[in-house]
């Protein structure tokens, strides 16, 4: 199946948000991740809870706050413009910041998961044979829970393929700035003999989704057995 | 020289501890809850006192009262755990090497080839730990404690999880690192012929409360440890040098100061010097010298003292040429043949019932 220009720039701009969109939010998700596997402090269950609320809320839901928050005319939109220069609204960046959004509680998940599964008698080890915190967290825990981090970038990946509603809403669907797959497909169902065209990127979405599976499935492999302390065979 | 003062409360538990050792092998002595891990912990730093001051060659690395509190990573203390506890996604020459690189460099006096000799670890630094056996991974923990090139090697019964074999495998390689490395270690074990064989003084702890410290023959021979009793059976620690095998038989020749003792199944080259722990239960008195007998010990002494009645047990000292052997009989017993201080009395014992001794590098 040969791919249209259309085609080619509609899957370019997908994998070039879903990537952005998980880079961007991996230290956060990290960061929130390590502090809810490790650390007390009062309020955790709300900040718990408020990192769970893209997965609960209505997606439309989250974009329309982005763009209350973010918008041009919005007080923290128009502080970024004017200081930083960075604008979200009706921008690729705005695309991915909606997707990382939406992913990032997946992200968080995964990596919490698998930072509460790290032996900490083993950074008690590291501590004792002279490192440091930021040492420990970088040549023990990080590792360790490496199998984590990268379901968790998956899931987020993913979700940012799919992502629809909350992307739609704040930065609309503009043709080779926002319309990302799902909201091309979408495009095309709404249009008089646009069938063919949808099925031929819902293939496309598809096989992208099984080859980011199949690619997340093998490094997660690999980890596991790294951080299990045998070498990668089966 | 160690010293530690601490204080620490965890719910009703109260550890109290004040000791100092400037031996090359301190055995922090006792059974399971007596609060010897916690008390390791706390001289690493992963535990901190409630209050107290510890210092290691003159240096304070916890003082509760001038608020120094010297972070575990700069302490530079080894730490062996009970558990190998190695870094799953490293090999083991990376493990090995993890302290080593972060020791500064002025202060390494342990060289990486050296100890890989040392400890027979050649042939596993590519692998992994996930292949290990038990007591390779202990190795190769020991290994990397080492390599950090510490002030002082903290054990908490390192031989805890291992079977036999592997734990006589282990002593030999920690008895080998105390000879040849010569750095001070505390050892934490409630195995009484690990304590016999490893250490030059013990801290006997129960209660989180020291109950004796001192030479291992003065507190591993102590028969009234009090708080201790029935932690293990009162006896005497006999210093002795084996002067003959018979590998016939399988029983050897040990000499002290003053006598001679028969032991089966003592692994020891002749020359080597030894501790045999007679157990006092396993003696008995004879008014006049035995024969046609299977005991293959009697030896010649008098009696020094006679300890009042516990349970209606009597506890008897017989001073046999410059030592003095403990004898536990019945009170019957006891009145039945009179026994007085002063009296010229035989201890009989068993080859078969001493302790398998420790060996001790000259």
């Amino acid at each position: 199946m040969e791919l249209t220009a259309e085609e080619w720039e509609v899957l370019r701009l997908s994998l070039k948000v879903a990537i952005w969109s998980v880079i961007g939010s991996l230290p956060f998700a990290a960061a929130a991740a390590y502090v809810l596997a490790r650390r007390r402090f009062v309020g955790k269950t709300i900040f718990d809870a408020t990192i769970h609320l893209p997965l609960v809320l209505p997606p439309v839901v989250i974009g329309y706050f982005l763009l209350l928050v973010l918008g041009r005319q919005a007080p923290i939109g128009a502080f970024l413009e004017q200081y930083f220069g960075i604008v979200f609204s009706f921008r690729w960046t705005g695309a991915a910041l909606a997707c990382a959004v939406m992913g990032f509680p997946l992200m968080v998940r995964a990596i919490r998961l698998s930072l509460e599964a790290v032996d900490e008698r083993l950074e008690a080890a590291a501590r004792t044979l002279g490192a440091g915190h930021v040492r420990v967290l970088a040549t023990v825990t990080l590792p360790l829970a490496l199998p984590g981090v990268i379901t968790g970038t998956l899931l987020s990946f993913a979700r940012s393929l799919g992502e629809f509603g909350a992307t739609i809403t704040f930065v609309s669907n503009i043709p080779g700035e926002t319309r990302t797959l799902p909201l091309a497909i979408y495009t095309y169902t709404q249009v008089p003999n646009g069938d063919p065209y949808a099925m031929r990127l819902s293939v496309i979405a598809i096989l992208v989704s099984l080859a980011a599976l199949l690619v997340s499935e093998i490094l997660a492999r690999r980890a596991t057995a790294a951080s299990k302390g045998r070498d990668a065979l089966g | 020289m160690l010293s530690v003062d601490v204080e620490r409360r965890t719910g009703a538990f109260e550890t109290q501890v004040q000791f100092r050792t400037d031996t090359r092998v301190t055995a922090l002595f006792g059974r399971s809850g007596a609060g010897k891990t916690s008390l390791v912990n706390m001289i690493a730093g992963l535990v901190r006192p409630d209050r107290g001051r510890i210092e290691i060659d003159g240096q304070v690395l916890f003082d509760s009262a001038a608020g120094v509190d010297v972070p575990i990573h700069a302490r530079r203390i080894g730490y062996v755990f009970q558990e190998p506890r190695l870094f799953p996604h490293y090999s083991v020459r990376r493990n090995l090497l993890y302290g080593h690189d972060l020791a500064p460099r002025t202060e390494r006096y342990v060289d990486f080839a050296h100890v890989v000799e040392l400890l027979g670890l050649r042939y596993l630094l590519e692998r992994r730990p996930g292949d290990l056996s038990g007591g390779e991974k202990q190795r190769v923990a020991i290994g990397r404690a080492l390599l950090a090139s510490p002030r002082i090697l903290l054990f908490d019964e390192p031989l805890a999880s291992l079977d036999d074999h592997r734990k006589n495998e282990i002593l030999q390689y920690i008895e080998l690192m105390r000879d040849d490395v010569r750095i001070p270690m505390v050892y934490v074990s409630h195995a009484v012929d690990e304590v016999l064989r490893l250490a030059d003084s013990v801290v006997l702890l129960a209660g989180g409360k020291v109950v004796a410290a001192g030479a291992v023959r003065d507190v591993m021979g102590h028969a009234d440890l009090g708080a201790a009793r029935g932690l293990f059976q009162g006896g005497t620690v006999i210093e002795a040098q084996v002067v003959a095998q018979d590998v016939e038989d399988e029983i050897a020749t040990v000499a002290f100061d003053g006598g001679s003792l028969l032991v089966s199944g003592l692994d020891a080259l002749i020359g080597e010097r030894v501790r045999v722990r007679v157990r006092a239960r396993d003696v008995s008195i004879a008014l006049e010298e035995p024969r046609a007998i299977s005991v293959q010990n009697v030896l010649r002494g008098t009696i020094v003292h006679i300890a009042e009645a516990r349970e209606g047990i009597v506890e008897v000292a017989i001073g046999v040429a410059a030592i003095t052997i403990r004898s536990r009989v019945t009170r019957r017993a006891a009145s039945r043949l009179r026994l007085a201080t002063g009296m010229n009395v035989y201890a009989l014992i068993k080859a078969v019932s001493l302790d398998r001794p420790g060996i001790r590098g000259a």
